[in-house]
């Protein structure tokens, strides 16, 4: 493994809470991490029980995500998301029942009544932009979202993630020269999971950090370990108020593991080796978060038990809401084409 | 009424509506100071202000898609693309992105911007800057493609267009731009997208054309019936997608014999979707095949003189074939 060589890896050291985040703080953010996780892990079994026809998984990424969820406010910033940030459009309200709709094609699938695959996240009503498959396009949209911000003296912050594959795309370099230029509050969130489908990270790029390549257009770039919540909410919680201030973008890559094959249709052992599976299964961000709690004093067994209760209890309700839920008719096969 | 060339009823439709409403911007290359490299926003950053007429960085690609996200963020823009023939780097974000938003999302979501840009031969620009793509775009739905050739058309669409709650692509013809003049109302003059519009009436037989092909249609008709007193339909498209079908079917339904010109490649031009349409609908009517003039199947229009002459359709070319289509 090279992609790790500058950064940590899980939260090993004693807690240190950030600025702006109490204990409390800390449980809700193990109760995301763990909502997106056990969501992501019903997912799979839809997938391999036949029901769903793909999957694509957020297993690894969660405390990159919802630590820089934290950091921002749903309701009033703007997430353009890639198809891995599960965390971030839960914590912007997307439920889990809409997303297991959206798995299965189903109408209430806020996303695209179930006309896009699973992972095309979008939802006016979330604040969370509509986005293709083509990798990296979307952060052109947040750039735009930017421009519209600044152009009406909104408060606002556009949060856009892609991996770090993404990052080779003229897109991404095209929003970054952009949004440098004009000072836009935008976020460029990069997941490095070290692997796009199968292409290591050191055949996808000779810098060691995405984050590298933000000197190159002008605005801030910051390196985070992605396997430590509280080390991505504060990266992301400074990129903020930069924002905020008017003094432009910033460009955050957060180094997680990607726990999963790329998706429900590759398989990873035929690139990875095991050895380097399990080691990446051995710093799992869930549980390295959840043992830091612990040790910590911050979670009891007893607080621990009812928040897996109550994920738990989410994640089967929400299946049974999906599997109840509507399909589409084909009658609304050329709907929303045209307005009208 | 106002006598006015083509670019300069583009011109004024784009103050006017820039002054209406405030969410329209105008972004692109040197449409700054510079004022576009055609003039067409000439004049507009000093009344607007560098915040709405935006000079970007030569990257076509961010032009549409900051456009398209500016747009799901409550602005209307106006993206200019300094020739059609760099439109490609912009082709993810117009084909993948601005053309299926509303239809991703459901109708959550939809995308309402104006793509401004010069396309056509004719003013010696070669490979790159000649170009007559528009086919390309004209079968993607979710987008309308238009290209007015008429002043009063060209401002009257233009308003539409910026009106429009969908992306549309906007053409303008380059050397039309200070060769065509006409008059053109005053005060919110609008023309629906979609309409074909019958510009000369007849009944011996239907050109259809738009651009400035559509100039050496009509010029080829008047030679006509001035010789032999034929009586030819002539039809400006207007708008290239979608298609105004019942336009053309009722014309080719008249009179019967219908020749199809414009300067785009001949292979997967817009001809052949439009012959398509008649000859799947109105095949008993017919009383001659559907006849094309067309640009030939060479890459591009090239820079010397005789080359490109020999490329484009004229109304010399337009005519021998109307001759022939007559003869059936």
């Amino acid at each position: 493994m090279t992609n790790h060589e500058s950064g940590g890896v899980g939260v090993k050291s004693r807690l240190k809470i950030p600025a702006g985040l109490s204990e409390p703080d800390l449980l809700r953010m193990f109760e995301w991490m763990l909502l997106a996780r056990s969501v992501d892990e019903r997912m799979w079994l839809l997938n391999r029980s036949g029901q769903a026809p793909f999957m694509i998984s957020c297993q690894g990424h969660e405390a990159a995500q919802i630590g820089a969820a934290f950091a921002l406010q749903p309701g009033k910033d703007v997430l353009v998301p890639y198809y891995r940030d599960l965390g971030m459009v839960l914590y912007f309200g997307m439920t889990p029942g809409e997303l297991i709709c959206s798995l299965l094609g189903k109408t209430p699938d806020p996303s695209s009544q179930g006309r896009q695959m699973p992972g095309h996240y979008a939802g006016k009503r979330y604040g969370i932009l509509t986005t293709s498959s083509p990798v990296a396009s979307q952060v052109l949209h947040a750039v735009g979202v930017g421009l519209a911000a600044k152009l009406k003296h909104e408060d606002i912050v556009a949060w856009t993630a892609c991996g770090e594959g993404g990052t080779s795309q003229g897109d991404f370099h095209e929003a970054m020269n952009f949004a440098a230029i004009h000072k836009l509050p935008v976020i460029f969130f990069v997941e490095n999971n070290g692997y796009a489908i199968s292409v290591p990270v050191s055949e996808q790029m000779a810098v060691v950090n995405v984050s590298d390549r933000a000197a190159g257009y002008g605005m801030a770039g910051v390196t985070v370990d992605g396997l430590d919540p509280l080390a991505t909410y504060a990266a992301t919680k400074e990129a903020v108020e930069r924002a905020r201030a008017g003094e432009g973008p910033t460009l955050i890559e957060a180094k997680v593991h990607r726990l999963t094959a790329h998706s429900s249709d590759d398989d990873d052992r035929t690139y990875r080796t095991i050895e380097e599976i399990q080691r990446e299964r051995s710093e799992d961000p869930v549980i390295s978060f959840r043992n830091l709690l612990v040790e910590n004093g911050i979670m009891s067994e007893e607080t621990e038990a009812e928040i897996r209760k109550r994920v738990k209890a989410q994640v089967n309700e929400a299946t049974e809401f999906a599997e109840q839920a509507p399909l589409p008719d084909p009658s609304e096969l050329l709907d929303n084409v045209y307005a009208s | 009424m106002a006598n006015k060339l083509l670019i300069d009823a583009i011109r004024d439709t784009l103050i006017s509506e820039m002054r209406a409403d405030e969410r329209h911007i105008i972004m692109g290359e040197d449409v700054g100071q510079r004022g576009g490299v055609f003039r067409v926003t000439a004049g507009m950053v000093d009344e607007f202000g560098p915040d709405r007429v935006i000079n970007t960085p030569l990257a076509e690609s961010s032009i549409i898609g900051v456009a398209i996200g500016a747009s799901m963020h409550g602005l209307l823009p106006i993206a200019e693309i300094q020739f059609l023939d760099f439109i490609h780097p912009a082709m993810n974000q117009i084909m993948s992105e601005a053309a299926k938003i509303r239809y991703r999302s459901a109708g959550d979501f939809n995308c309402p911007i104006v793509i401004r840009t010069p396309y056509g031969g004719g003013v010696h620009g070669a490979l790159y800057h000649s170009q007559s793509i528009e086919a390309i775009f004209a079968r993607e739905p979710g987008l309308k493609v238009v290209a007015p050739i008429m002043p009063d058309d060209a401002a009257g669409m233009l308003r539409s267009a910026l009106e429009d709650p969908d992306p549309v692509l906007y053409l303008e013809h380059k050397k039309g731009y200070r060769a065509i003049r006409g008059e053109v109302p005053e005060n919110g003059y609008r023309v629906p997208l979609g309409k074909a519009k019958v510009v000369k009436e007849g009944s011996d037989a239907t050109i259809i054309s738009y651009g400035m092909m559509l100039i050496e249609s009509l010029a080829a008709a008047e030679a006509l019936e001035q010789r032999d007193g034929s009586s030819i339909e002539v039809i400006d498209l207007r708008t290239l997608y979608p298609l105004d079908n019942e336009t053309i079917l009722e014309s080719a339904c008249k009179t019967g014999k219908v020749l199809i010109v414009h300067e785009a490649n001949k292979t997967g031009g817009l001809g052949g979707e439009v012959a398509a349409i008649i000859a799947e609908e109105a095949f008993p009517y017919l009383d001659a095949p559907i006849m094309r003039v067309c640009g030939p199947d060479a890459p591009a229009i090239a820079f010397s003189r005789p080359l490109e002459d020999a490329f484009l359709p004229t109304r010399e070319t337009i005519g021998a074939t109307l001759d022939k289509l007559a003869a059936y």
